[in-house]
């Protein structure tokens, strides 16, 4: 890992991954690092753990990353499914435990965008 | 006290879609300039995700206010709005829009109600909001017909047994309010606890206990059955142990999420889902219609309630053109008439 920067991937449908490097002192929760390389992310409530449109799973790496807040669950609780890797993506704080992390965007099964 | 209209007609001059902070502050704009308004809302209540989503949480940016509450915003809006008599269609959503000759529009509702007005105003935020729905067969067959997302009126409950699923707080409240009503209670959660409102889950536990309501934690609904109407529904727990049990009615509260919806098919510019606007007046490419707030986009678009502000009196002053047919607005300091009203 080159120092002050960490890879993370996101994986699509079809199991493709693509690579965001983002600077560990970027101070952006995933929510906006995501929505900042255009992933169709609503995050309509803007990062509070309220809505749910910035729902993802992790595939790898979880173990190494915090876990999810009281919030963030309580969120997720009322969601019709979830993994038991979900997470919402505004409450990842990014961070060097964070590099190598492989997430899947979920937010669209819930309805949450794709009009 | 809100003026919520059951009226199956409405005439206005404005007709504002969403009544959100910059929906109902744009009453107010259109109402120095003498011109009436009629707000539609998906939701209940107004205040769109300010009420439904965050009502509790502080917001620091709105001028003069070091803190408001979200709620206290909206109801500081609702007071002030006041004098200028907005009436209301609210739990219904725009379903259409049609051109009349003489250039005015009429719009119809999800409940077929209709509004004539000169002027559409879209301050529609993220778009309607819409219930969560989980992914069971045949959902959508039943739905009106014993499957409802959205509690409106808890009478239609009483004496029906009832199948409700989700573990936040609208599934708890609901749970303790049917309880009373219902013949049966079935609360269907696909955790093994609930983190929302400690207080309403004691409670629940407590129903569970006394045999009031049927807890079914870590289950879920997997099918639904019916004939023409639904009647029975299929829970699954963990070790997919599978039980059907009859019902009339199956109330799914996995809250809501925004969509667009029907604006989409009004012929307006988008541009990811945001209705491109001119920011000298915030109006679209169709004259009549204006976007202002969350919903619309423009090169430097902030999305802001204090920037849905500033376009909802630029909107209002453009849109009395149309109203007034030609006049130009007279520019009025609120300091120098005095309290507003019509």
């Amino acid at each position: 890992m080159e120092e002050g920067l960490i890879t993370i991937y996101v994986e699509d449908a079809s199991g493709a991954r693509q690579s965001i490097e983002i600077p560990t002192d970027i101070q952006l929760s995933l929510m906006e690092v995501l929505k900042a390389s255009e992933y169709p992310i609503q995050a309509t409530c803007g990062g509070m753990a309220l809505c749910a449109t910035c729902h993802v799973e992790v595939l790898e790496g979880n173990e190494k990353y915090k876990e999810a807040t009281e919030p963030e669950l309580e969120m997720l609780d009322t969601l019709p499914e979830v993994m038991l890797t979900s997470r919402l993506a505004c409450q990842m704080a990014v961070q060097e435990d964070m590099d190598g992390l492989v997430v899947r965007i979920l937010a669209s099964e819930d309805g949450g965008y794709g009009y | 006290m809100l003026n919520i209209t059951e009226k199956e007609t409405i005439h206005t001059d404005i007709c504002i879609i969403g009544a959100g902070p910059v929906g109902l502050f744009a009453v107010f704009e259109a109402g120095l300039l003498k011109m009436r308004c009629h707000l539609i809302d998906t939701l209940p209540q107004i205040g769109g995700q300010l009420s439904e989503i965050y009502p509790k949480k502080p917001i620091y940016d709105i001028p003069g206010y070091p803190a408001v509450l979200a709620q206290e915003l909206v109801d500081n809006l609702a007071r002030q709005i006041e004098p200028f008599e907005p009436s209301f269609t609210l739990g219904e959503r725009v379903e259409s829009l049609e051109r009349l000759e003489d250039a005015s529009f009429r719009l119809q509702t999800s409940e077929g109600k209709e509004v004539f007005c000169k002027v559409v105003v879209i301050a529609g935020g993220l778009g309607c909001f819409e219930p969560r729905k989980p992914v069971i067969d045949g959902l959508e067959t039943y739905e009106g017909k014993g499957i409802n997302y959205i509690i409106k009126n808890p009478e239609q409950y009483r004496g029906k047994r009832l199948v409700l699923a989700g573990g936040g707080d609208s599934a708890l409240d609901w749970t303790l309010y049917l309880a009373e009503l219902a013949e049966e209670v079935t609360l269907v959660h696909r955790g093994s606890a609930f983190r929302g409102a400690p207080d309403s889950a004691s409670k629940v536990m407590a129903l569970a206990d006394q045999k009031k309501i049927n807890l079914k934690l870590n289950a879920n609904v997997t099918a639904i059955l019916g004939n023409g109407r639904l009647n029975a529904c299929t829970i699954e727990d963990k070790a997919k142990n599978t039980e059907t049990i009859a019902v009339d009615y199956f109330i799914p509260l996995f809250g809501l999420s925004p969509k667009l919806g029907p604006i989409a098919d009004w012929n307006l510019n988008l541009d990811k889902n945001a209705v491109a606007v001119n920011t000298e007046d915030y109006s679209t490419n169709i004259s009549g219609i204006y976007a202002i707030g969350d919903i619309n986009t423009y090169p430097g678009k902030l999305k802001l309630i204090l920037c849905g502000f500033h376009e909802a009196a630029l909107m209002s002053h453009s849109a009395y053109r149309i109203v007034s047919g030609g006049k130009k607005p007279s520019f009025k300091y609120t300091t120098v008439n005095g309290a507003p009203s019509f």
